[in-house]
């Protein structure tokens, strides 16, 4: 464990080296008169770019750095990857998106508000401490706040951003609340610590119960649980689609990787059997495991049924985004290391899938200035190629067979059946049967109704690339998906589980 | 007889302040009184976290966490309040119920 702030600065370098590109990013708009628009982006890349050289040092790292503040672990690696790839996806999206002409002069405050958020990110998935914890979901929330609203003259945005402040401000107290009774119960703001005095079993289980309830309302907001969910729809509508694409990835991914990190190091009972080892401790009195069960059976069902009513295909993505916090909250409840790194597998389908479908979201919005699913009518005729890697991402994140979607429920499930939740396992199933109505609902639209003109559109060279290489892996990582397999199951390992 | 303010009393303050806190955001539909209901969850919040330090036997860390709350919620604050400016040069309310462009 590197103890002193000396030695722990070298563990910390890929989020000093964006905070340095922050600054930078910054300072490009005082560069040239004209404020131009790659420089900034072209600044940003460079920076996640040269974060991504220093994670890549830090593979297999595994200590506890800040008196035990932050841990850089296998596990914190694997999402510090997810997030640098969906921070280079997103500015490569920005460069391209329309809607961001309108605020063409603070493309510098909008690149940096980009990697603030990715610092967040960085910081919450390492977070081995409650105060360290409430701070970097602030930063993501905050960051994330300011850019739901960034184009600042169009209504939608600005109300998609007073109701995320509303709610995420509200909920982050809650949170902070519940860290306040855990404290004065325990003494204690390090999870370590915290395992410890659990396991000694001499708290009052009604308080413990009031305070992690109470935690739940802050991480269930990030990662957008039922019955935290209801900034959701109106959020990934108004804001700008690029950004609804960061958050349904980064912001969510960010909340899962603290909220797993909490839940396996502050309540699974370290001493216990290796056979025991994935059981939940401590609570004799209340079923912690079934509690989140029922919270992911509520989220996937909320999620998919009300997709089915949706016109708006950022609704329908939002929908769909809360759905999948369910599927990924069944992962959570075995928390076996099976379990776990079948969420993690997830997430390298989700990033790939959810990524590209808000890609082409943004394509027709940029082309035809819609977003309504009746607005994709013939996009199979007028441009094929479009069409097919929608219904490529459309079919990934339904969970159909040629695609890796498919894979990654298939690893859920085969957790949840070896834990013996067979029940929750067959709700997943049948939610991923309803899922498959809306999402095919699109695609009938693209494919079945024909268009008033038929004139063929070309997207060009560039964004035809940037769509070929958001849909090979989800169709190559269906055939070949050992190495995401093995990275997952080496990423599962956290500082001071063994 | 004088009496002797202890740890109970805090929480008692603490627990009706965050009490009102969640009243606050919930009845009023001005976002600038959301605003005050959330920083006075946030300060029930910090009065027991220094109150568990005062009379706890735990370290300090407490009170390092009540610094770090207070820059928090005056930069939520200032990004609420920037937020609300932007939606009155907009639409000219501050009300959120009449925010409601998106559909539900």
């Amino acid at each position: 464990m590197a103890q002193t702030i000396y030695q722990s600065f070298g563990y910390v370098l890929p989020e000093a080296v964006l905070s340095i590109f922050l600054i930078l990013t910054l300072l490009t708009a005082l560069a040239g008169k004209r404020r131009s628009k790659y420089l900034p982006a072209f600044m940003a890349l460079l920076g996640f770019v040269v974060a991504g050289v220093f994670v890549f040092q830090q593979i297999g790292t595994d200590e506890l750095v800040f008196s035990g503040m932050y841990a850089v672990d296998p596990f914190s690696w694997f999402f510090k990857i997810i997030f640098l790839v969906t921070g280079i996806l997103i500015v490569i999206f920005s460069i391209q998106s329309r809607e961001l002409d309108a605020v063409s002069t603070k493309y510098a405050e909008y690149y940096s508000l980009i990697i603030s958020l990715t610092i967040g990110a960085f910081f919450m998935a390492g977070a081995s401490n409650l105060l360290m914890m409430y701070l970097s979901l602030e930063l993501v929330s905050i960051s994330s706040y300011i850019l739901s609203g960034f184009t600042k003259e169009n209504p939608r945005a600005d109300e998609a951003s007073i109701k995320y402040v509303i709610y995420g401000a509200f909920s982050s107290g809650l949170m902070l609340y519940g860290i306040s009774i855990l404290y004065g119960l325990t003494g204690e703001l390090n999870i370590y610590a915290l395992n410890q005095v659990f396991a000694s079993g001499a708290l009052s289980q009604l308080t413990v119960l009031v305070a992690i309830v109470l935690m739940l309302a802050g991480l269930g907001y990030k990662i957008s649980a039922v019955p935290f969910h209801f900034w959701t729809p109106d959020v990934y509508e108004g804001a700008p689609v690029t950004v609804s694409a960061f958050l349904s990835v980064t912001s969510k991914a960010a909340g899962f990787a603290m909220l797993i990190r909490f839940f396996k190091i502050a309540f699974i009972n370290v001493g216990a059997q290796p056979a025991m080892a994935g059981m939940w401790v401590i609570f004799h009195g209340l079923n912690w495991t079934d509690i989140i069960a029922v919270l992911s059976v509520l989220t996937m069902t909320l999620g998919n049924l009300v997709a089915l009513w949706q016109s708006n295909m950022k609704r329908l993505l939002a929908y769909s985004s809360i759905a999948h916090a369910g599927y990924l909250l069944m992962g959570l409840v075995t928390l076996t290391d099976q379990g776990i790194s079948a969420m993690l597998m997830y997430f390298v389908a989700y990033l790939l899938m959810n990524l590209g479908a808000f890609y082409i979201v943004m394509l027709v919005a940029n082309r035809y200035h819609t977003e309504d699913i009746e607005g994709y009518s013939g996009l199979g005729y007028k441009s094929p190629y479009v069409a097919f890697a929608l219904t490529v991402f459309l079919f990934s994140l339904t969970g159909i067979p040629p695609t890796f979607g498919f894979i990654g429920k298939l690893y859920l499930f085969a957790a949840l059946i070896r834990t013996n939740y067979i029940w929750l396992a067959i709700v997943g199933v049948l939610n991923s049967v309803v899922s498959l109505y809306y999402y095919v609902k699109v695609v009938r639209y693209m494919y079945l109704v024909q268009p008033e003109d038929r004139s063929r559109i070309d997207f060009g060279f560039g964004t035809n690339l940037m769509m070929t290489v958001l849909m090979v892996p989800n169709i190559a990582l269906m055939l070949y998906f050992s190495p995401v397999l093995s990275w997952a199951e080496h990423s599962v390992l956290m500082f001071g589980l063994r | 007889m004088p009496m002797h303010v202890g740890l109970v009393h805090f929480l008692v303050v603490s627990a009706v302040l965050f009490s009102l806190g969640i009243y606050g955001v919930i009845t009023r539909k001005n976002a600038i009184m959301v605003l005050m209901g959330i920083e006075l969850i946030l300060n029930a919040a910090n009065i027991n976290f220094i109150a568990f330090t005062r009379f706890g036997t735990m370290n300090i860390s407490g009170q390092v966490v009540a610094v770090f709350v207070i820059i928090l919620a005056a930069a939520e604050a200032a990004v609420l309040l920037a937020i609300v400016l932007n939606i009155f040069q907009q639409m000219n309310t501050v009300n959120v119920d009449e925010v409601d462009k998106l559909k539900n």
